[in-house]
């Protein structure tokens, strides 16, 4: 008993306050925004169980409580019931497929009463983490070992799946970040630079596919794939093979082709210089196919091989998106930038943009945005809560925002790397990378630089599903991090 | 267990947020510290301007009375964000549309390649111009049926059943005008043809605005600075035409069942007094939201009913071409006026031979327009341009004899206040270098007697007779006569003079004097007052068209005409007698019995055209 008590008060003097404090920053200037969104004319008091701002109180209020109940529970209790947390979790995300009802078009809200419902989804992701953390500390764990990580993938992919069946895609994508905790616990960084490289690809191939390079028959999009999948396979030869005579070879041969050929296209006849880099690139990948024979160096071939995809990715990515359905086709040339739709698809962005750009640099004020508070920006108290921040509060408070949520990702890497084991240490990394992916994703959709996914902005969207998920995520892990002094006594 | 290997990752992960934030601020300043454009569109969107469409002009003939005039109607838009718990049911039957209906019409709404501009965040027209009284049924209950709005419209009516072409239409603003004319926001109305087009600055107004407060819902939250950005609508002006609605009316009458045109000027002033095409139409065809489909149907007609031949109609002149010839041949000093030329049945020269009928031989001037004889005006043109002392050239010849048929109107557009104007043709030498290479007087001889090359529209050949009328001068023909609170335009007030000197003009008067007297014309004298005429037969690959030229009374006159119909024989069968009653109904102000019942016979006769294209 008196040790238990002893230890309590050692974890109060080792509760990370820093966090603590970020975390009631981003809740208090959460509800402001959600004030400025929400704020109605024929209802002007915010603090009303009628309008969203009061609501918001009670959802912020109640994850107080829930954090004061969270720091109760000991680390011993997460690290035993890790699966069991876990499979019930899967559970209910299987029954709410079955049994929710339909809300525009998605079966993932279960309704609790008085009107209220939660999204299992929200609340599933903290089971994962310390599913894996605690897989991952398992005894004999080796994240090279084709099996381990098999079954860490398995653990992200079940719940992504349950949450597609549910309709809730953008939910699901979220999962992709236990990737980025995985490349910290030492999974190769080849894999994740791979899918980085697929998207620069595709993005910069489609957006450019159609613009020409001055007056010469040379697709912008086609020239700079073909540049970057040359410097990227390069790159990866240096990085992974350090065969430098290699390197210099080869960035002789494919540069110096590729000048030659711009040059002569420029000054003589203009013509499409891709078929020059195009060959350069095959007999490029001839020659690493040459080195992994020659050496017996299984990496030369993983990296011929992604030389192979890259050079092949912008060619399928364009015939593929030449056999879309219109509409899609549309949905992609507007996340591009290549084709304006104000009022289908591009709407919600384009109305988001006016909404910060028109926010300046001290903004309009608290409550005075005339764009969020005339309801111009559609979902802005959820997922585009980030207009009314910037329209309000204007750069300097949208800025303020960003760099608070880098302090607080910063914060949360010193506490993780701080954890005397596996679990704390996974689990930590899985929240963090949480937060920057919703950071990301969230902010990058206001912003125009990201696709429209309907996922929330940590502590700011309203809602008390997500605002409790996200809660009960960080205090698991401050509690963790509270204990760890503890063993060590 | 510590991991230290991998524990230089931090700094890769920390890097990554530190990029994503880093950018993303870089995109704010981009975004907020830029130009105002932004908050201009914000302001654009807050700052609804509520558009208050001004009552359209409205339309008068001559003498005062109503023609067109404007009915409100209402349009059912919908946002089809807002939309939900719609009884759909309830709401078919409160329209008094099927389900079926209803569907197919959100389907239509939907589909973007139908309707480019559809969004479902901004108002969509669901169903355009219901009337009041379904209007007032949907009214009650529209506050069931959320995301369904009510926009209110005028549209345009008509007191009259004729004069359609001169009347136009109104209609939805194509993009294509959005996008010329920044007045015009998708939805509005615009003139589409005849007075409603040509007149549509006038007639439209100036929209007024409200600028409001509002949400993106569309919810009005008040006016902004109490109005004081406010713009009250101007009203469109209300028009006067210069058509005399019963000269129209009967003018259309006698056309009835005949192709062709008929204009009515008033020489003095240029004032077109009835423009008569046909076929043409009822204009209430064109009211409400029926006009699509009864556009479509006439489109298809090969009678093209939709075509004012009166201004677009381009015809060979035939005889009534004649008076030009020989206000040509006198000015230029080719003939006087006791020149004679033989006519043995015809223009007979060279093994060529221009047919023409019975009469006195050799004969000058005056009785060569009654007779209307083929040889007088071909042996004219064969001495112009065959007179190598004057012109050096023949090409030289013709560029005279071209100037002076521009300078009476012809060749060009007179310049109307009518869309849709042709140019007719009036060949000039080039023309010929080209089509022919070398050619003589003898090849283009029938441009003389109004055929070959020669086309008029038969608002040229009313405006040769409104010249001859006024004796060598015209003022551009234009059917609007007043526009309240302003002026028509002044290219509608110059007098054009002709390159013929009013005493040649006196002789060719007289000419047509006789042809009524004892020429060709003699079906159009009356005792009433001194009716001037010329017929046409003008040939072509059907049957002769028969055409009228005249004016009355000879000194001081009130109205100068063309008659065209097409395949109806000598000038005399139809022309003659339908110019007679037309002038008659104008000058007298009604018809005699004994011309009203004529009038009803002509109505009767109609014309078989078969149903080839034309």
């Amino acid at each position: 008993m008196f040790e238990q008590e002893k230890g309590n008060k050692g974890i109060f003097l080792s509760i990370d306050w820093v966090t603590i404090l970020l975390y009631v920053i981003l809740i208090v200037w959460g509800w402001f925004s959600v004030c400025g969104a929400c704020y109605d004319f024929n209802n002007p008091n915010l603090f009303s169980w009628e309008t969203n701002s009061g609501k918001q109180i009670v959802w912020g209020g109640s994850s107080l409580v829930l954090a004061a109940v969270l720091m109760l529970i000991e680390k011993r209790f997460y690290d035993t019931a890790a699966y069991v947390i876990y499979g019930a979790m899967m559970l209910l995300l299987l029954i709410t497929i079955v049994i929710a009802p339909d809300t525009k078009g998605s079966r993932s809200w279960l309704p609790i009463g008085g009107g209220q419902k939660i999204q299992p989804a929200e609340f599933a992701k903290f089971a994962v983490a310390l599913a894996l953390g605690k897989f991952m500390g398992r005894y004999g764990f080796n994240i090279q070992k084709t099996k381990d990580i098999a079954i860490s993938i398995g653990l992200i992919m079940l719940p992504m799946l349950l949450i597609i069946g549910q309709k809730e895609t953008g939910s699901a994508l979220v999962y992709f970040a236990f990737f980025l905790m995985l490349y910290r616990e030492g999974m190769t960084g080849s894999l994740l630079f791979s899918g980085f490289a697929c998207v620069v690809y595709f993005v910069v191939g489609m957006k450019f596919s159609d613009d020409t390079i001055a007056d010469m028959p040379i697709s912008v999009g086609e020239f700079t794939v073909l540049l970057l999948a040359m410097t990227f396979t390069i790159g990866m030869v240096w990085v992974y093979c350090r065969n430098m005579l290699a390197v210099k070879l080869m960035a002789a041969v494919c540069y110096g082709a590729t000048l030659i050929a711009m040059l002569f296209s420029i000054f003589v006849i203009p013509f499409n210089i891709c078929w020059v880099m195009l060959g350069t690139c095959v007999l490029m990948i001839l020659y690493i196919i040459g080195l992994a024979f020659y050496t017996h160096i299984y990496k030369y071939a993983l990296i011929a091989l992604f030389a192979i995809a890259s050079c092949s990715l912008y060619y399928l990515s364009n015939t593929l998106f030449n056999h879309l359905a219109d509409h899609q086709r549309t949905r992609i040339e507007v996340l591009l930038g290549k084709k304006d739709d104000l009022r289908g698809a591009g709407y919600n962005v384009n109305q988001a943009k006016i909404a910060i750009g028109s926010g300046g640099l001290l903004g309009k004020g608290f409550l005075n945005g005339t764009q969020t508070k005339l309801r111009y920006v559609p979902e802005q108290h959820t997922d585009f809560i980030f207009c009314t921040v910037g329209e309000e509060e204007g750069f300097i408070g949208s800025a303020g925002v960003l760099l608070v949520y880098l302090f607080f990702i910063w914060r949360l890497i010193i506490v993780s790397e701080r954890q005397p084991d596996t679990l704390g240490r996974v689990y930590g990394y899985s929240v963090l990378c949480i937060f920057l992916f919703h950071l990301f994703i969230n902010v990058g959709m206001v912003l125009g630089l990201t696709p429209v996914i309907g996922i929330p902005l940590p502590f700011f969207s309203y809602g008390g599903s997500n605002l409790w998920g996200f809660t009960l995520l960080l205090f698991i892990l401050l509690r963790m991090d509270a204990e760890r002094n503890l063993k060590r006594q | 267990m510590k991991s230290h290997r991998y524990e230089y990752r931090k700094f890769i992960i920390g890097g990554i947020a530190l990029v994503i934030v880093l950018s993303y601020i870089t995109r704010l300043a981009f975004l907020q510290l830029s130009d105002g454009e932004y908050k201009k569109s914000a302001d654009n969107n807050a700052f609804f301007n509520n558009v208050i469409f001004p009552a359209r002009g409205v339309i008068y003939d001559r003498n005062g009375e109503l023609l067109v005039y404007n009915q409100p109607a209402y349009d059912v838009m919908v946002v089809m964000r807002e939309v939900h718990n719609l009884d759909t049911l309830d709401f078919c039957k409160t329209m008094g549309i099927t389900k079926q209906q209803f569907d197919e019409r959100m389907s239509t709404m939907k589909d973007r390649n139908k309707n480019p501009g559809y969004s479902p965040y901004t108002p969509q027209l669901f169903m355009n111009q219901i009337s009041s009284q379904e209007f007032s049924i949907l009214q009650e209950k529209l506050f069931r049926f959320h995301g369904f709005n009510v926009r209110e419209r005028t549209i345009r009516r008509y007191a009259t059943d004729y004069c359609a072409h001169v009347l136009g239409d109104v209609a939805e603003v194509s993009p294509k005008e959005v996008e010329n004319d920044d007045y015009y926001d998708p939805g509005d109305y615009i003139g589409k043809q005849g007075v409603e087009r040509s007149y549509e600055p006038e007639l439209r107004g100036i929209k007024g605005v409200e600028v409001l407060l509002r949400d993106a819902r569309g919810r009005i939250q008040g006016h902004y600075q109490n109005g004081k950005f406010d713009r009250k609508p101007v009203p469109g002006k209300n028009i006067t035409l210069s058509i005399d609605a019963k000269l129209q009316a009967l003018g259309e009458r006698l056309m009835e069942g005949k192709m062709g045109a008929i204009v009515a000027i008033e020489p003095k002033t240029g004032e077109i007094l009835c423009m008569v095409s046909s076929p043409s139409y009822d204009p209430h065809r064109m009211e409400g939201k029926q006009r699509g489909a009864q556009m479509m149907e006439m489109q298809r007609d090969p009678m093209k009913p939709m075509l004012n031949r009166a201004i677009a109609g381009t015809y060979p002149p035939g005889s009534t071409f004649k008076t030009s010839q020989g206000l040509t041949f006198l000015q230029e000093g080719i003939i006087t006026p006791s020149t004679a030329y033989p006519c043995y049945r015809g223009f007979v020269t060279h093994g060529m031979r221009v047919g023409c009928h019975g009469h006195g031989s050799p004969l000058p001037l005056i009785p060569a327009i009654a007779t209307s004889c083929n040889g007088y005006f071909c042996w004219g043109l064969y001495h112009m341009l065959n007179n190598r002392e004057k012109y050096p050239k023949i090409q030289d010849a013709l560029t005279t004899w071209k100037n002076y048929m521009v300078s009476m109107g012809f060749g060009y557009r007179l310049g109307t206040d009518l869309p849709g104007e042709a140019r007719g043709m009036i060949p000039n030498a080039d023309y010929y270098d080209r089509r022919l290479g070398k050619w003589n007087a003898l090849g283009v001889i029938s441009i003389a007697i109004g055929q070959g090359e020669v086309t008029l529209t038969p608002l040229q050949i009313a405006n040769l007779g409104a010249t001859i009328a006024n004796r060598g001068y015209y003022i551009t023909p234009h059917v609007v006569k007043a526009i309240e609170g302003g002026q028509i335009a002044d290219s509608l007030k110059v007098k054009h003079k002709t390159k013929v000197e009013k005493k040649y003009y006196e002789m060719v008067a007289e000419g047509m004097r006789k042809a009524v007297l004892g020429g060709t014309c003699r079906s159009a004298n009356t005792s009433m007052y001194e009716v001037c005429g010329k017929t046409g037969t003008a040939q072509n690959r059907g049957k002769d068209h028969s055409a009228f030229m005249g004016f009355a009374p000879k000194d001081d006159p009130k109205i100068a005409i063309a008659v065209y119909v097409e395949n109806g024989g000598f000038g005399a069968t139809f022309g003659v007698p339908i110019g007679a009653l037309m002038m008659e109904q104008y000058i007298n102000g009604e018809l005699s019995p004994g011309s009203e019942a004529r009038a009803a016979s002509f109505q009767s006769r109609h014309i078989d055209y078969g149903t080839r294209e034309r």
